[in-house]
């Protein structure tokens, strides 16, 4: 039997990767604002005539006339442009049944390619809320193809869809006439859609407090200071759950197993050096609880327009906004957001920069370090100070994105126009499942990290740093002798002006290839090195009493710009498509890392 | 008038959209997101630091315009003529 390739089409945020996601039983990602898919992405289902289905989901576009590269691809797919894949046998055409003034106007667009098509009104939940009527049959006749309500979100919700799919849909008898487009809509409009309001009311009363100038700031400022304070002290009583659960394990190893080379691997390598990324889990937790919350009620693309002025300043489009929010996840995706970015140069621009946005990959190294030297304290008994460094350390790295973008521009001379053109959506409740979900993924994603990269790379840092064992008669510390010890020693001459200690220079190596592995690696490294007590265990202290705070903060300041992920590099390579672009952002990321640390590592000297 | 001349909360219908240059992407794309001659606008809001984005109500739809988009766009107040 041959399979159906069927594509989904339609304007941004209608519902498509929902929908797409029913049907396939995929977890793409979904979230309330224009621009999430960028990539085409395949799926199967089997209908209930036993056909087999290829289900393509695409980037949300609202012409054929792309002007970023994300519609490019969507349009690209449909037109069958594409070398590897030939053009799908059916379009399913995604428009919201509470938009229709917008989205029918691609949906004939789309229509006069003459194509087998298929329209699914999505989100016919929603349009019944707010009272708005459409007359599916009357739709279905005027424009000549079969037309199915959908719920993407509703459990069962796509039902209708996939009996259409059993059904042969032939291509359009194209009697709709090539006039006025508008007019068209205008006209199916009136024959077939009734709405007591052309807007929702509920969206007009939040907008009216959300974009408030006063109001709209002020509560985007406690958003955001509420989430960094969270980190910090929701997450504290699980933490010390489960650094209590991992001491408690390291001990009864030492017990149980003889001491020698296994004991060690074990218990200053697993259980120390992995064990001390896993107790950052709860915050990462929290930390996505807020992104995915602020993700999925529509908020995003408002913080966008608040704070538009300030991109504009530093020669950004508003658009880059949402790849650099996401890049607060994982630089990763937030580089292949730029997609959505139509001018080319604002697109590198905004790639350049990603990496500047604090990933959560960097939480660990922050918090075990504001953890280490800075004191839980009340700040006019209102903040933790803690959550209150922490959310300098963010704001560090986001105004010096605006500041590099600020000099880009002026490099290149840049007068050109900087276009915003952003839908602001509808506000939607954020659906307790989706998030429960989606919080389980980032834990899994977390977990994996742990249990795969840092694990593997926290047992080679043991390795290098367990042997060569010293020969009988050495005088100093075995680690020294090691090879870990060495290259650590050599390393030092060149971060020793920035107040780097050996064991923070041999830290940074594995560190390239995950973030969080630079705390594991200085954890098994001081395991190793210190006594065989319980304190070893426990970094903090250690690095509380080991460390000057001028050390502490230089490498809090070098962790906001190095550039020391080499997936993001990759991907921005893939990207750009440019080696220089690539090597350009790693020099200057590092060039600004060691002035950084250099700059805060002198100044604390003196200071303290 | 052009759009971005509304007052705050202003109602107009849109009379021309201009193109700046023979190629121009964004008068395009205004025309595809439904600002096309005859269509009801709304100034709803404007940004917090200056005049800039606006928001901007055009069906169903609520759009964020920075000034350089919305002067392409020709309004006409209810109850002005022409
Ligand atoms: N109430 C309701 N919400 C829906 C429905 N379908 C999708 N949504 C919500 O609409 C938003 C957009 O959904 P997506 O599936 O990401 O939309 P998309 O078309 O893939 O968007 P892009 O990838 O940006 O083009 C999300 O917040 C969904 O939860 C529906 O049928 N009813
Ligand atoms: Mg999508």
């Amino acid at each position: 039997m041959t399979t159906l390739r069927v594509a989904l089409v339609g304007n941004p945020n209608c519902g498509k990767t929902a929908l797409f996601n029913q049907l396939t039983g995929s977890r793409q990602k979904v979230a309330n604002y224009a621009g999430v898919t960028v990539e085409r992405k395949e799926g199967h289902l089997t209908t209930a005539a036993h056909h087999d289905v290829l289900v393509v989901d695409l980037p949300g576009a609202y012409s054929l006339a792309a002007t970023s590269p994300d519609e490019a691809v969507t349009r690209d797919v449909i037109l069958g442009r594409r070398a590897d894949e030939p053009s799908p046998d059916l379009l399913v055409c995604v428009a919201d049944a509470t938009n229709l003034r917008l989205h029918l106007r691609f949906v004939l667009e789309l229509l006069a390619l003459g194509r087998p098509m298929v329209l699914a009104l999505n989100m016919v939940d929603e349009a019944q809320r707010r009272g708005i009527h459409i007359d599916r049959a009357a739709l279905q006749l005027a424009l000549g193809i079969p037309v199915v309500e959908t719920v993407a979100v509703r459990r069962g919700g796509a039902m209708a869809l996939i009996k259409q799919l059993d059904l042969a849909v032939p291509p359009p008898q194209s009697h709709i006439a090539t006039q006025d487009i508008h007019a068209q809509v205008r006209t199916l409009l009136q024959q077939t859609v009734s709405m007591p309001r052309v807007t929702d009311r509920r969206d007009e009363v939040i907008d009216r407090i959300v974009l408030h100038p006063v109001w709209g700031l002020v509560l985007l400022a406690a958003v955001l200071f509420l989430m960094f304070q969270a980190v910090f002290s929701w997450a504290a009583p699980l933490m010390d759950a489960i650094e209590a659960t991992l001491q408690a394990s390291g001990q009864a190893l030492r017990h149980v197993l003889p001491e020698g080379a296994l004991r060690s691997l074990l218990v200053d390598g697993v259980i120390a050096g992995a064990g001390s990324v896993l107790v950052f889990l709860p915050q990462i937790i929290i930390l996505f609880l807020f992104i995915l919350v602020l993700e999925q009620s529509g908020y995003l693309p408002r913080a966008a327009f608040l704070l538009d002025r300030i991109m504009m300043t530093a020669g950004l489009t508003g658009r880059s906004f949402i790849p650099l929010l996401s890049s607060f996840a994982c630089a990763i995706p937030g580089v292949m957001a730029t997609r959505t970015i139509q001018n080319p140069r604002d697109r590198l621009v905004t790639i350049m920069i990603a990496p500047l946005m604090t990933c959560s990959a960097r939480l660990p190294v922050y918090a075990l370090l504001i953890g280490a030297f800075i004191p839980q304290r009340s700040v006019l008994g209102l903040f933790n100070l803690q959550g209150l460094v922490l959310f300098m350390l963010y704001l560090a790295g986001i105004l010096s994105a605006l500041l590099v973008a600020a000099v880009l521009k002026k490099l290149r001379h840049d007068t050109s126009e900087h276009a915003l053109l952003l839908e602001l959506p509808s506000y939607r409740l954020p659906n307790v499942r989706d998030l429960a979900l989606g919080l389980w993924e980032r834990a899994t994603i977390f977990l994996h990290r742990v249990g795969g990269i840092i694990l593997s790379l926290t047992i080679l840092l043991w390795f290098l740093s367990s042997y060569p064992a010293p020969p009988a008669g050495f005088s100093g510390a075995a680690i020294d002798y090691s090879m870990a010890g060495r290259i650590g020693h050599l390393l030092q001459v060149v971060f020793a002006p920035i107040g780097f200690n050996w064991q923070i220079s041999i830290a940074l190596i594995p560190g390239l290839a995950a973030r969080e592995v630079a705390v594991s690696s200085l954890a098994t490294v001081y395991a190793i090195s210190g006594s065989d007590t319980a304190a070893a265990e426990q970094l903090v202290p250690i690095l509380a009493s080991q460390w000057s705070l001028a050390t502490g903060l230089s490498l809090l300041a070098w962790y906001v710009f190095a550039p020391q992920c080499l997936s993001t590099l990759a991907v921005i390579r893939r990207e750009t498509n440019s080696w220089r672009s690539t090597a350009l952002c790693a020099g200057y990321l590092f060039a600004l890392a060691y002035v950084a640390s250099l700059v805060t590592y002198q100044v604390a000297r003196v200071l303290w | 008038m052009r759009l971005h001349e509304l007052p705050r909360g202003g109602r107009a219908v849109i009379t021309a959209i201009y193109e700046l240059s023979a190629e121009d992407v964004i008068a395009r794309r205004l025309m595809e997101l439904g600002f096309v001659p005859g269509e009801p606008v709304r100034l709803l809001a404007t940004g917090p630091l200056s005049a800039e984005p606006l928001l901007v109500q055009v069906g169903s739809t609520r759009f964020a315009l920075r000034i350089a988009e919305a002067s392409r766009i020709e309004v006409a107040m209810e109850g002005e003529s022409g």
